[in-house]
C-alpha cells in the first residue's frame, strides 16, 4: 500500500471495503434489534402518530450520521494505510489549507441545519397541545407502580392503561414521591413525572394491541421492576371495558373466594389500609384492586397475573420488589389462597 | 535543601516516604496523581465488571438491587472524579511547566494540596461501601430521590461531602494552572505558540473554575436539605427538583468537556509527532477547543429534554447542542489532515490516537442523534445513551490517556513501554471496548432502560447483554496486559534519550526524566514547534553555564496538614459536627503555618 498513484487507490478501496463491510454488519444487527413486533419495547416500530413523527426524524438523522461514520472511518483507515512510514520518504510539511478548512466547517453547518429543521418541526408538533376533544387520562407515578385515573369516566386503576384506537389521548403526568418517567416506546417518547409539577404528553394510537411500558427515570430500589402496559382497543371493546370498569366489585359466589373477601376485609391482614376495592374498601397507598383479576400483570407490571404469582407476591413482597411498601402480611398459605381466589374474581 | 545543581532525582536527606508526602515538585505530584488515578480506574473497572456480571443474564442473582444501585452510582463517580480527571491532572501537572518552559507551577504548595485533597475525597468515596453504604442515587443525584425522605441512609451524604472535597481540589488546581500558563511561559512563547495540549488545559481549567462553584452550591444545598431540614429540592415543602437538575447540569455538562478536551489535546500532540509533520490547522483546532469550552456552557438542558421544559427551551438547547458538533468535527478533520501526507510511525501511542479518532467519532454520532429532542424522548435513559457516553469517555478520553501514557512514558520514566505488549493490549482493549459498548446501541433501540438491576427474559435484550458482559471481561484483560507491561518496564534500565520520538515541543528539550529544575537553561522560543524550528535552522541548545543558582521551592508539610483538616471537616459532616470543628481548627493552623513558613 503506498502513498502514490495506484497505491493510493488500493488503500482507498480496501478502506472503503472494510468500512462498508463493518457498516453492513452493524446495520444488520441494528435492524434485527429494532424490528421486533408486538410484545416488545422497540423504539423503531411506531404505533401512534407522534411516535411516527419521532421515527421519521430519527431515520433522517440516522442516515446522515451513517454517512459521516462511513466517511470518517474510511478516511482514517485509508490514511493509515497510505501514509505508513517508509524508507526515504519525507512527510509533506504543510500547516493547513484555508479552503479545505472552510469547506469542512461549512459542510457540518449544512448537515446541522438539515437535522435541525425537521427536529424543530417535530418538537412543535409533539410538544404542543393535544387536538381538541382528546381523551384525558392522568398517570401518577409511585414507587414502584403506575396509577391511572380517567376523570371523564370516573375510573381509578393501575398498571394497565386502556385506550381507544384512533382517539387522541392527553396524559397528564404526576408523581407521588420521586421523579419517574412514563415511557411506552411504540406509542410515544417518554416524559418525566416530576413531583411538584404536572407534565403532559399526547398521542393518537393507530393500532390496536398491547404495548409495553416501563419507568425510565431511576427511582430507587425497584426501578427495574416498575412497568405498565397500554392496551389499545377498538371503539366497541373500549366501551365494553369502560362499562366493566365502572361497575362495583361483584360479590364473590365461590366459598373460597368468600372466605378470601373476609380475610381481605379483616384488620389483621392490613389490606384495606392501602388498597381500594369499589364497594369494599378505600385505601389510597397501593394500587386500586377493583379489577385486579383482569389486569395483565401484578406487582407494578413485573409478574404475569396468575394465581401462583399472586400468591407468591402476597406471601413475600420484598423478595419480588426490593423496597416495596407492601408489608409481609404474615398470612398463612391457606389464607393467601383464599384471598387470591377472591381477587381473581374481580374482573 | 532549596537549590538544585543539575542533579537528576530527588534529594536524599529526607526519608523517601516523607519526601513524597511533602513534595511540591510538579513531577512528583504528577506521579502521585497518575498512580492514584490509575488505581481508582481499576476500582471503577471492578465496579463496572460487577454491574455487567449481574446483567449478563436476565433476572440474574449475582448482585441485589441495593448493592447494584451503589455500584452503578460509584462506577460513574469513580471513573469521572477519581480516575479520568486525576489522570488528566497527572499529565497537566507533569507537562505544563515543561511544555511552557518553566521550572514548576505558579503555586507549588497549592498543587500538592490539590492532590492530598483528591486522595482524601477518593478514599472517603470508596470506603463508603464499608461504612454505611456508598452513594446509590446515581452520579447525578436527582432530587427528591436523593433527599432524606427517600435516601435515609448515609449514602448520599458521602456523595455530597466527598464531591465537595473533590470539587474544591479541582478548583484549586485549575486556578494554579491558569496562572501558570498565562504568567510563566518561556521567552518567545506567545499564546499562539502554545502547544495545543496547553490550550486544551487552559480551556479545561476555565471550564472548571466557572462550573465547579455552581455544583458546590448545589451540593451544599443538598447537604442542608438532608441534614438541616431546608427545602431547596423537596416539593412537599416548597422546593423544586428541577432546580437541582439545572444546578447539576450547568456543572455536569462543562464537566464532560473537561473529561474529553485533555485527550483531544494529547492526540493533537501525538499525531503530528508520529506523522512527522506539523498539526494541520493549529489555529482552527485552538479556536475549536475554545468554542467547545464556551458553547459547553450553553447546552446543559439537553440532559433535561424529557423533564417538561416546554417547546422554546427544547428548540434552543437542541440548536446549541447540534452546533457544538461543528467544532468537534473540525478537530477530527484536522487530525486526519495531519495524517495526510505524513510518514507515520505506527507505535502504540499512534494506535491509541487513531483509535481515538474512530471511536470518538462514533460517540459523537450517537450524541448528535439525541441532540434532537424528538429522538431524545426515545433515547434518554436507555442504553443508547450508555453507549454514547462510553464511546466518548472510553473510546475518547481513556484511549487518549493511554496514547499519552505510551507517548510520554520515556520522558517521565526514561524507559519505553514494550511495543509488542502495547499493541496487543491496544487490540484487546479495542475489541473488548466495541464488544461491550456497541451492542448497547441495539439494547437502547430495543427499549432497554438504564440503571436497572435486572430485566425480564424474552424482550430481545438477552443476547446483547451477554455479549456486552463478555466484551467487558475482554476489555479488562486488555487493561491487565497494560499493567503487566508497566511493571515489566519499570524494572528495565533508563535508556531513553532526550527526544526519542523527534517531538517538537519543549518537554523534549531536556533529559528523560528531567532534573528537578526541568531545564538547565530556560529555552527561547521562536516558533510553535520550537525543536523542529531549531533543528531546521541549525540552532543549538544553549550550553549549561558554569555556575547555576536555581532556586526551587522547598518541600512543605502544610498542604498535608490542610488536606488533613479538610478531611476531618468532611468526616465531621458525616458523623459529628464537633469533628468538623476540630477539622476547621486544623485548617486554620495549616493556613497559618503555610502563610508564615519561609520559602527559602
Amino acid at each position: 500500500m503506498g502513498r502514490s498513484g495506484p497505491g493510493r487507490i488500493i488503500a482507498l478501496v480496501v478502506s472503503l471495503g472494510i468500512t462498508l463491510a463493518v457498516t453492513a454488519i452493524l446495520y444488520y444487527w441494528f435492524r434485527e434489534s429494532a424490528v421486533l413486533g408486538s410484545d416488545f419495547m422497540s423504539t423503531m416500530e411506531p404505533a401512534s402518530d407522534n411516535a411516527d413523527t419521532i421515527q421519521d426524524v430519527y431515520i433522517l438523522i440516522f442516515w446522515l450520521a451513517g454517512a459521516v461514520f462511513v466517511g470518517v472511518l474510511a478516511l482514517t483507515l485509508a490514511f493509515s494505510l497510505m501514509f505508513k512510514e517508509q524508507e526515504g520518504v519525507e512527510a509533506v510539511q504543510t500547516h493547513g489549507n484555508s479552503r479545505l478548512e472552510i469547506l469542512w466547517t461549512f459542510i457540518p453547518v449544512i448537515i446541522v441545519v438539515i437535522m435541525a429543521v425537521p427536529t424543530f418541526d417535530a418538537i412543535v408538533q409533539t410538544e404542543g397541545d393535544a387536538p381538541e376533544g382528546a381523551h384525558e387520562v392522568t398517570a401518577i407515578g409511585h414507587q414502584w407502580w403506575f396509577e391511572f385515573e380517567y376523570p371523564e369516566e370516573g375510573i381509578v386503576t393501575a398498571t394497565d392503561l386502556h385506550l381507544q384506537v384512533g382517539r387522541p389521548v392527553q396524559v397528564s403526568l404526576l408523581s407521588d414521591d420521586v421523579i419517574h418517567s412514563f415511557w411506552v416506546p411504540r406509542l410515544m417518547g417518554k416524559k418525566d413525572m416530576m413531583p411538584g409539577h404536572e407534565n403532559q404528553l399526547w398521542f393518537t394510537p393507530t393500532e390496536t394491541g398491547v404495548f409495553l411500558g416501563q419507568c425510565a427515570e431511576f427511582c430507587g430500589l425497584s426501578h427495574a421492576k416498575m412497568r405498565f402496559r397500554v392496551i389499545v382497543h377498538s371503539p366497541e371493546d373500549y366501551a365494553a371495558w369502560v362499562e366493566s370498569a365502572q361497575a362495583a366489585a361483584a360479590e364473590p359466589e365461590d366459598e373460597l373466594a368468600q372466605r378470601g373477601l373476609e380475610i381481605f376485609s379483616s384488620p389483621a391482614a392490613q389490606c384495606m389500609a392501602c388498597h381500594t376495592i369499589e364497594g369494599v374498601s378505600s385505601g389510597d397507598i397501593g394500587p386500586n384492586l377493583t379489577q385486579v383479576g383482569s389486569r395483565s400483570t401484578l406487582a407494578g407490571g413485573w409478574l404475569d397475573n396468575t394465581p401462583e404469582n399472586m400468591a407468591d407476591w402476597i406471601a413475600d413482597p420484598a423478595s419480588v420488589k426490593p423496597g416495596s411498601l407492601m408489608p409481609d402480611t404474615g398470612l398463612s398459605d391457606e389464607d393467601i389462597q383464599a384471598v387470591v381466589a377472591y381477587l381473581q374474581t374481580l374482573q | 535543601m532549596a537549590t538544585a545543581v543539575g542533579t537528576v532525582g530527588q534529594t536524599t536527606e529526607q526519608s523517601k516516604i516523607w519526601g513524597w508526602m511533602t513534595t511540591v515538585d510538579h513531577k512528583k505530584i504528577a506521579a502521585l496523581y497518575g498512580v492514584t488515578g490509575f488505581f481508582f480506574f481499576l476500582v471503577g473497572g471492578v465496579e463496572a465488571l460487577l454491574v455487567r456480571t449481574q446483567l449478563a443474564v436476565p433476572e440474574g442473582t449475582v448482585i441485589d438491587a441495593d448493592l447494584y444501585n451503589q455500584l452503578f452510582s460509584t462506577h460513574a463517580l469513580t471513573m469521572i472524579f477519581l480516575a479520568i480527571m486525576p489522570l488528566g491532572a497527572s499529565f497537566f501537572n507533569y507537562f505544563i511547566p515543561l511544555q511552557i518552559g518553566a521550572r514548576d507551577v505558579a503555586f507549588p504548595r497549592l498543587n500538592a494540596l490539590g492532590y492530598w485533597m483528591y486522595l482524601s475525597g477518593g478514599v472517603m468515596l470508596t470506603l463508603s461501601f464499608f461504612f454505611g453504604g456508598a452513594p446509590d442515587g446515581g452520579w447525578f443525584g436527582y432530587a427528591p430521590l436523593s433527599s432524606e425522605a427517600f435516601s435515609p441512609g448515609r449514602n448520599m451524604d458521602y456523595y455530597t461531602v466527598s464531591l465537595l472535597i473533590l470539587g474544591t481540589s479541582s478548583l484549586i488546581s485549575s486556578l494554579n494552572f491558569i496562572v501558570t500558563i498565562i504568567n510563566m511561559r518561556a521567552p518567545g512563547m506567545t499564546m499562539m505558540r502554545l502547544p495545543v495540549y496547553m490550550w486544551m488545559t487552559l480551556v479545561v481549567a476555565f471550564l472548571l473554575v466557572l462550573s465547579l462553584p455552581v455544583i458546590t452550591v448545589g451540593l451544599i444545598q443538598l447537604y442542608f436539605d438532608r441534614n438541616f431540614g431546608t427545602s431547596f429540592f423537596v416539593p412537599a415543602t416548597g422546593g423544586d427538583p428541577i432546580l437541582w437538575q439545572h444546578i447539576f447540569w450547568i456543572f455536569g455538562h462543562p464537566e464532560v468537556y473537561v473529561l474529553i478536551l485533555p485527550s483531544m489535546g494529547i492526540v493533537s500532540e501525538v499525531i503530528p509527532v508520529m506523522s512527522r509533520k506539523p498539526l494541520f490547522g493549529y489555529a482552527a483546532i485552538v479556536f475549536a477547543g475554545a468554542a467547545i469550552g464556551v458553547l459547553g456552557f450553553g447546552v446543559w438542558s439537553h440532559h433535561m429534554f424529557t423533564t417538561g421544559l416546554g417547546t422554546v427551551p427544547q428548540v434552543v438547547f437542541s440548536a446549541s447542542t447540534m452546533a457544538i458538533g461543528i467544532p468537534t468535527g473540525i478537530k477530527i478533520f484536522n487530525w486526519l489532515g495531519t495524517m495526510y501526507g505524513g510518514n507515520i510511525r505506527f507505535n502504540t501511542a499512534m494506535y491509541f490516537a487513531v483509535g481515538f479518532i474512530a471511536l470518538f467519532t462514533i460517540g459523537g454520532i450517537s450524541g448528535v442523534m439525541h441532540a434532537s429532542p424528538a429522538v431524545d424522548t426515545q433515547h434518554q435513559d436507555t442504553y443508547f445513551v450508555v453507549a454514547h457516553i462510553h464511546y466518548v469517555l472510553f473510546g475518547g478520553a481513556i484511549m487518549g490517556i493511554f496514547s499519552g501514557i505510551y507517548y510520554w512514558f520515556p520522558k517521565i520514566t526514561g524507559r519505553f513501554l514494550d511495543e509488542s505488549l502495547g499493541k496487543l493490549s491496544f487490540w484487546i482493549m479495542f475489541i473488548g471496548m466495541n464488544a461491550t459498548f456497541f451492542p448497547m446501541h441495539f439494547l437502547g433501540v430495543s427499549g432497554m432502560p438504564r440503571r436497572i438491576y435486572t430485566y425480564e427474559a424474552g424482550l430481545g435484550w438477552d443476547t446483547w447483554n451477554l455479549v456486552a458482559t463478555i466484551g467487558s471481561y475482554v476489555l479488562a484483560f486488555g487493561v491487565l496486559i497494560f499493567l503487566i507491561n508497566f511493571f515489566k518496564t519499570m524494572r528495565q534500565p533508563q535508556t531513553a534519550s532526550d527526544n526519542p520520538w523527534g517531538g517538537s515541543t519543549l518537554e523534549w528539550a531536556t533529559t528523560s526524566p528531567p532534573p528537578e529544575h526541568n531545564f538547565d537553561v530556560i529555552p527561547e522560543v521562536r516558533d510553535r514547534d520550537p525543536l523542529w524550528y531549531n533543528r531546521d535552522h541549525g540552532i543549538e541548545p544553549t550550553p549549561r553555564p558554569e555556575h547555576m543558582h536555581i532556586h526551587m521551592p522547598p518541600p512543605s508539610y502544610f498542604p498535608l496538614v490542610l488536606a488533613g483538616g479538610v478531611a476531618l471537616i468532611g468526616l465531621g459532616l458525616l458523623t459529628h459536627l464537633g469533628v468538623a470543628v476540630a477539622g476547621a481548627l486544623v485548617v486554620v493552623y495549616g493556613v497559618w503555618g503555610w502563610a508564615l513558613e519561609p520559602t527559602e
